[in-house]
């Protein structure tokens, strides 16, 4: 199949993807207004822009970087739908990763972009159907979720999905993963607070990350 | 009517739910797109359904601890809110951040039903809504610019050729890197510097979580079953999930 398909389905996926976006955040933005005209109290905009100087602009930095990071890992269908679903670092991206490791497709090709998109796709609608089926469910469900026995298990589904996912990571790259691991733990030894801001440490321990494997790579190169 | 039986009512599903279904069907057309785009492209479909099935077992475990996130904010903000703020744009670290920082923005002690008020809470959910909406602008205005500059940088041989690859799970690694060392530093220094005596519970996960991927990826090299790949993340995370368990009895 020739590349001009492949760029006629990629323009159509911006197409789609900007529009469906903004009709997202047109409905995102409008629901808390269509919920005060229903409820009899719009929403409090000084407490609102008070609370956004606050809490906000970290997020919008946070948001920034996401897109600038994530964007080239996801291609663009993977990225507008990661954009519109999120919970990007807790599911999304190791989801397209592991779902582009499987397949063998490479960064920036055809076939990465349909894997990718897949991936978002599949895992975005299994979240919205576990949380229906959740919320549907909700008063069966509650006490078996929420019973102490299993809290364990929920609070820490972030380090079973990272544990997994560094062994198949680092095995075959520990040449890469060795300093920023070394780094990073020293980091958090040393400065604990550091803790709190982990989601944010992501980018020192990738540009670390980045940097040695562009000096292997281009030792290869020269070899 | 108390606030959070209007914060639960059926107009409350209605307009949480038509969000929802509308971002439910934009998936639809995205995957069906891709897949059609795909066997056009040559690939083999058995490739693709594997990718589908491997996504979707990755993402039952983590969906159920963001249900777990739904029902935590329920208690406060009812349930459809949160349902539609987690399964739509959400992040579960993010919510119940910025939906604390929002209720005491509007004169709130904290984030309960008790203190809430109607404009109380369409304040929090607009708060909460624009909060997190630039991953979602930016990709309207620059995603197209964005990547096809970075293709025109591969194209061009400025970007390193086949570095691109590379760079991408170097990034990766460096992700899984802060989060490992985040689980090391907090069991060094959680409770004062070197003390030994910080939370062990999330080393110990991923530290199982990865021994049993290590079987998988056995399974899947050496023995040639290749069919486990689909599900050894969910499986390993389950099995690094049920030791937390074990170990808490």
């Amino acid at each position: 199949m020739s590349n001009s398909y492949f760029e006629r389905y990629n323009s159509r996926t911006h197409s789609i993807g900007r529009i469906s976006t903004v009709i997202t955040l047109i409905m995102l933005i409008g629901a808390p207004f269509l919920i005060g005209s229903y409820l009899g109290a719009m929403p409090d905009l000084g407490a609102t822009a008070k609370a956004f100087i606050s809490v906000g602009l970290v997020w919008t930095v946070s948001s920034v970087v996401e897109f600038l990071v994530y964007t080239p890992m996801l291609g663009a269908g993977g990225g507008y739908l990661a954009f519109i679903t999120g919970n990007l670092i807790n599911m999304k991206i190791p989801c397209a990763v592991n779902a582009r490791d499987i397949a063998g497709a490479k960064t920036g090709t055809p076939e990465n972009e349909i894997i990718s998109t897949l991936s978002i796709a599949t895992s975005s609608l299994v979240t919205i159907l576990v949380l229906a089926l959740g919320v549907l469910l909700l008063v069966p469900l509650q006490p078996v979720l929420q019973s102490p026995a299993l809290q364990p298990a929920f609070e820490n589904v972030v380090p079973a999905l990272f544990g997994a996912m560094a062994y198949k990571y680092f095995r075959g790259n520990m040449k890469i993963a060795a300093a920023p691991l070394f780094i990073m733990s020293m980091l958090f030894v040393f400065i604990p607070s550091l803790t709190s801001s982990t989601s944010f440490m992501i980018i020192p321990a990738g540009a670390i990350a980045i940097g040695i494997a562009y000096a292997l790579y281009r030792k290869d190169a020269k070899t | 009517m108390g606030i959070l039986s209007q914060l639960n009512s059926v107009p409350m599903y209605a307009v949480c739910g038509a969000v929802i279904a509308f971002v439910a069907s934009v998936c639809i057309i995205f995957m069906i797109r891709a897949y059609r785009a795909g066997i056009s492209m040559g690939m083999d479909p058995v490739k693709l359904k594997r990718a589908i099935s491997s996504s979707a077992t990755f993402s039952v475990l983590p969906s159920v601890g963001i249900l777990l996130g739904v029902i935590a904010l329920s208690g406060s903000l009812g349930t459809p809110w949160p349902w539609l703020r987690l399964s739509v744009i959400g992040a579960l670290h993010y919510e119940t951040q910025v939906a604390q920082a929002a209720s005491e923005a509007v004169g709130m002690g904290g984030l309960s039903a008790a203190e809430m008020t109607p404009q109380a809470f369409s304040t929090i959910a607009l708060l909460m809504s624009i909060c997190i909406m630039w991953g979602m602008i930016l990709s309207v205005f620059f995603n197209k610019t964005y990547l096809g500059k970075l293709s025109g940088g591969r194209k061009n041989g400025s970007a390193g050729g086949g570095f691109g690859d590379l760079a991408m799970t170097a990034m990766f690694i460096g992700l899984v890197s802060a989060y490992i060392g985040s689980y090391i530093g907090g069991l060094v220094s959680g409770n004062g510097l070197f003390s030994f005596t910080g939370n062990v519970m999330p080393l110990i996960v991923a530290v199982v979580s990865g021994a049993v991927m290590a079987c998988f990826i056995y399974l899947a090299e050496k023995k040639k079953q290749a069919w486990v790949d689909s599900f050894s993340v969910a499986g390993s995370m389950l099995i690094g999930m049920a030791a937390a368990v074990l170990i808490k009895l």
